[in-house]
């Protein structure tokens, strides 16, 4: 088990025939993702890395039973693709797509509205390294190899700090269910809480490790999401501890704008809610270790 | 992306925000000059820099005569402006902007900007205009009010009444809903991330007008905006920002020795904390993005080279998609191209990475490699140590 993506789930790509759709795509399915179409308008009827292509997420989900979407479209029309992959029911879709204007997603984010809690399609991203149930399957950019199968739920804001703690973790042995990139931009998808509460149902998760950063009040709404409603240990890790305020550190969310969005408020507030801090970025593997011994 | 006050108040003003009269002036002669074709008898001399809290700064100032006009332009024009907001070099002032003087009776506040938590344009509102809204948000909370708008519908017009009529503008109702309807414009039309108009005053005369305003823009909407990215001052910048902004990479000056080269904007923030950890300050943040081809890792050599006070230089890459080997090959050319004299501490981690390693160590090269982030912050630092020793 995992959460949002198992073995079976089965998965399209908007923007498939694209190049970085296209090589991403064969990255997925090498990995095992159970892949079974694409989408790309006007390309509808052709055939690409072995499988079909389609106009519509519409005629992608009807013709293949497609539950969740990978998104590879610019900047430009990546809100569109958003707005369509919700309206034709996909229930996960994961947005790479770094540079959505912050307007687009806000629409984006009030589209999905329209749709009851029950049938509402959950977003990861956008501007993230994806989703990946480590041994299943894995919809995004990262690297499969690094992920050892386990037990530990992981989710960061961060790409590469992510792979850092992924890897960190597989040299000390400790595996993951499932990792998950809620992303850089000032609007996400899905927040922290949003999947805490998935990892603390999820039967084969034991411990939750959460990757912040400077900039919005996520963590600490993580950090009350944990004291009131999680048993199961969390760990946490902040970013940006020496990032002067204001300044906007590469991702478009990553900026200290008001009291309780630096690194040292954030790491305040989730010792005190009772979750482990990570010390160090070299520390992830370690931390982890050291609180799973103790279950 | 920030812009100057007077050319927020040209894109407010073409939406039909009452703005005063005014002028702009590059040189003292013509400022001098503004004050005639302005008229009156006392006029306002404004330093344009991207940067609040100009006035405690002695950025703006008050002047009755054309003589005086000139002395302070003079005294301003070519001068860097320190800020409470900007760095202790400050902001180069290469503009001014002159307006008329106003007899002001009420200094009020107006703000929209984009509020993450309920991802929605909020506007904010005080009858306490002329000082920082943090200030005034936690001085006086009651005065604040704050409306978020939805973004299917956009502001309506009772809104914009209420909030009028709230801030005891009964009187001049109907232009404020103009003016709010008007920043709310700017938001949507032009993807604004933050419109300001501080302070909105109502003259003794009853004239109500936008004396000060603040535009910044979302940079991923630029695209779509090809007349705000034109108004882009680099002269406002910092240079080492510029130089890297025009290259493509996310970079951010700081003022310490070790310079930064990472991939991802996390693993770049927490490179510069550990950094920090381990007793030494980073000189810049800087993400070279997912990549990381041979040509971008020289780009970013150079980037950080541009900073006189870098002393050791950390490159600290993941490589996920890529492979080590491939960003070690990189790293190598860099050092040969731009013959660097200083020490590099390269920790490379990833797909291929002994590969990539073994051909660092192998290269006869004066590089130094580290297995984990934090051996490599912690020589890094220990390195920049012993050469300021």
């Amino acid at each position: 088990m995992a959460i949002l993506l198992k073995k079976e789930t089965r998965v399209i790509v908007q923007g498939f025939t694209g190049r970085i759709g296209t090589f991403h795509a064969q990255e997925m399915i090498e990995y095992g993702t159970n892949v079974v179409g694409g989408v790309t308008p006007g390309k509808g009827g052709t055939t690409h890395c072995g499988l079909p292509v389609f106009d519509t997420v519409r005629g992608a989900v009807e013709a293949t039973g497609a539950e969740a979407s990978v998104v590879f479209v610019p900047p430009p029309f990546a809100a569109d693709s958003l707005m369509e992959a919700a309206d034709a029911g996909i229930k996960v879709c994961v947005c790479i797509t770094d540079g959505i204007p912050t307007q687009d997603m806000m629409r984006v984010k009030r589209f999905m509205r329209r749709y009851p809690k029950a049938q509402r399609m959950t977003l990861i991203g956008p501007n993230c390294a994806g989703l990946i149930s480590p041994g299943q399957g894995f919809m995004g950019i990262m690297p499969g190899h690094i992920y050892l199968p386990g037990r530990v739920g992981l989710i960061g804001r961060s790409g590469t700090l992510g792979y850092e703690a992924a890897s960190q973790m597989k040299s000390s042995g400790v595996g993951i269910s499932t990792s998950v990139g809620i992303g850089g931009d000032p609007i996400n998808g899905s927040s922290f809480c949003d999947h805490l509460a998935l990892f603390e149902e999820d039967e084969d998760t034991d411990a939750v490790v959460i990757i912040g950063e400077i900039g919005g009040s996520q963590e600490i709404e993580a950090a009350e999401f944990f004291e009131n409603h999680m048993r199961k240990p969390m760990l946490g890790y902040i970013a940006g501890l020496s990032a002067p305020k204001g300044k906007k550190m590469g991702h478009a969310g990553a900026i200290v704008s008001s009291y309780g969005e630096s690194a040292s408020e954030k790491i305040e507030v989730l010792e005190k809610a009772g979750v482990t801090i990570v010390p160090h970025p070299s520390a992830f593997g370690e931390t982890v270790l050291s609180v799973l011994s103790k279950l | 992306m920030d812009i100057h006050e007077y050319q927020a108040k040209e894109i407010l003003a073409n939406l039909g925000v009452p703005i005063p009269k005014g002028a702009l002036a590059y040189s003292p002669e013509q400022a001098a000059y503004r004050t005639q074709e302005i008229g009156g008898d006392r006029w306002v001399v404004k330093a344009q820099v991207h940067s609040g809290g100009r006035g405690k700064s002695g950025g703006i100032k008050v002047c009755s005569s054309d003589e005086e006009m000139s002395e302070i332009a003079e005294s301003l024009l070519g001068k860097r402006l320190v800020t409470p907001q900007t760095d202790e070099k400050g902001k180069l002032i290469n503009r001014l902007y002159v307006e008329e003087g106003l007899d002001i009776e009420r200094e009020l506040y107006l703000g929209l900007v984009m509020d993450r938590q309920s991802e929605r344009v909020m506007l904010i509102a005080s009858s306490s205009g002329g000082m920082d809204i943090e200030e005034v948000s936690e001085s006086d909370p009651d005065s604040v009010l704050r409306l978020r708008i939805d973004p299917a519908v956009g502001m309506q017009s009772f809104q914009a009444r209420e909030i009028a009529f709230s801030l005891g503008l009964g009187e001049q109702v109907n232009e404020v809903v103009k003016i709010l309807m008007a920043c709310y414009r700017v938001v949507v039309e032009y993807d604004a991330s933050m419109v300001e108009i501080n302070p909105l005053v109502v003259t003794s005369d009853k004239r109500i007008l936008a004396l000060d305003a603040k535009v910044s823009f979302d940079e991923n909407a630029l695209f779509r905006r090809p007349h705000i990215s034109e108004l882009r001052d680099k002269s406002q910048e910092d240079r080492r920002e510029s130089y890297a902004m025009d290259r493509g990479l996310a970079y951010i000056g700081l003022d310490g020795s070790v310079g930064c080269i990472v991939n991802g904007a996390g693993l770049a923030m927490a490179s510069m904390d550990m950094i920090k950890l381990a007793g030494g300050s980073p000189a810049n943040f800087l993400d070279i993005g997912g990549g990381a081809s041979p040509q971008r890792v020289i780009k970013a050599f150079r980037a950080v080279l541009n900073d006189e006070n870098v002393r050791v230089i950390l490159v600290n890459i993941f490589a996920g998609i890529n492979r080590c080997d491939w960003i070690a090959e990189g790293v190598l050319l860099a050092f040969e191209t731009l013959e660097i004299k200083i020490p590099v501490v390269v920790r490379l981690s990833g797909t291929n990475v002994e590969l990539g390693q073994k051909m660092l160590r192998e290269s006869g090269t004066d590089l130094l490699t580290a297995d984990s982030l934090y051996d490599a912050a912690n020589l890094a630092v220990k390195t920049c140590n012993e050469l300021q020793a």
